[in-house]
């Protein structure tokens, strides 16, 4: 009877208190890898072909903004929408960092769709944070 | 080099590279992935043509 008692009440105890997921090596690898190299992270679980997609997708759509004379936001603490430019393109990781060395993305627009360059690398940049934070969901086994 | 592409065919690229990380990222099975991907896609490019009949009517 007392066993039955404590099996009962251990249960109700660690119910209010979802357990943190346990942080592991590739927890914590995975995400930085995916940031510096978009798909990687997933690339290192052996998620093979989703990470050949995300890269894919991420490093195509960076070229192209690049190639359409897309604007390159540097770190500033100035207007808003600029915080939020440098904030989205930092998200492409190597991508942004090889850009500013080479100084890709501070030319002179020279047509007029040229705006949509500047949004594809912003966006490549968000769907590399997607990427990451679902590199750590499978890094943890929140996700097959 | 430089790039110079129509609105139309930026949309759609947009369109196909966003619904593949959409699609992987925010469902777990396979069907599901792709499901996802071409539901996205399907939303994005409707939305280009909704928003361009949108702004021909304002126009006129």
């Amino acid at each position: 009877m007392a066993n039955s008692t404590t099996s009962k009440k251990e249960p109700a105890a660690s119910e209010g208190k979802p357990t943190p997921p346990p942080v592991t090596m590739i927890s914590v690898v995975a995400p930085a890898v995916g940031w510096l190299i978009p798909g990687a992270g997933h690339l290192i679980q052996k998620r093979w072909i989703r990470g050949l997609l995300l890269m894919g997708s991420i490093v195509t759509m960076f070229v192209l903004g690049i190639l359409l004379q897309g604007h390159i936001y540097q770190p500033n603490g100035g207007d808003i929408l600029d915080i939020l430019g440098f904030v989205g393109d930092v998200g492409a990781g190597g991508l942004y960092i090889v850009a500013q060395v080479m100084d890709w993305g501070q030319g002179a627009i020279s047509h007029a769709t040229a705006d949509y360059g500047t949004k594809y690398l912003i966006v490549a940049g968000l769907l590399n944070f997607i990427s990451v934070a679902d590199a750590y969901h499978i890094a943890i086994g929140k996700k097959p | 080099m430089i790039l110079a592409l129509s609105h139309f065919s930026a949309a759609l690229l947009f369109s196909i590279f966003a619904s593949i990380v959409f699609g992987i990222t925010q469902r777990s099975t396979s069907r599901e992935q792709v499901r996802y991907g071409l539901y996205c896609f399907a939303m994005f490019v409707g939305g280009v043509f909704l928003a361009g009949w949108l702004m021909w009517i304002l126009r006129r």
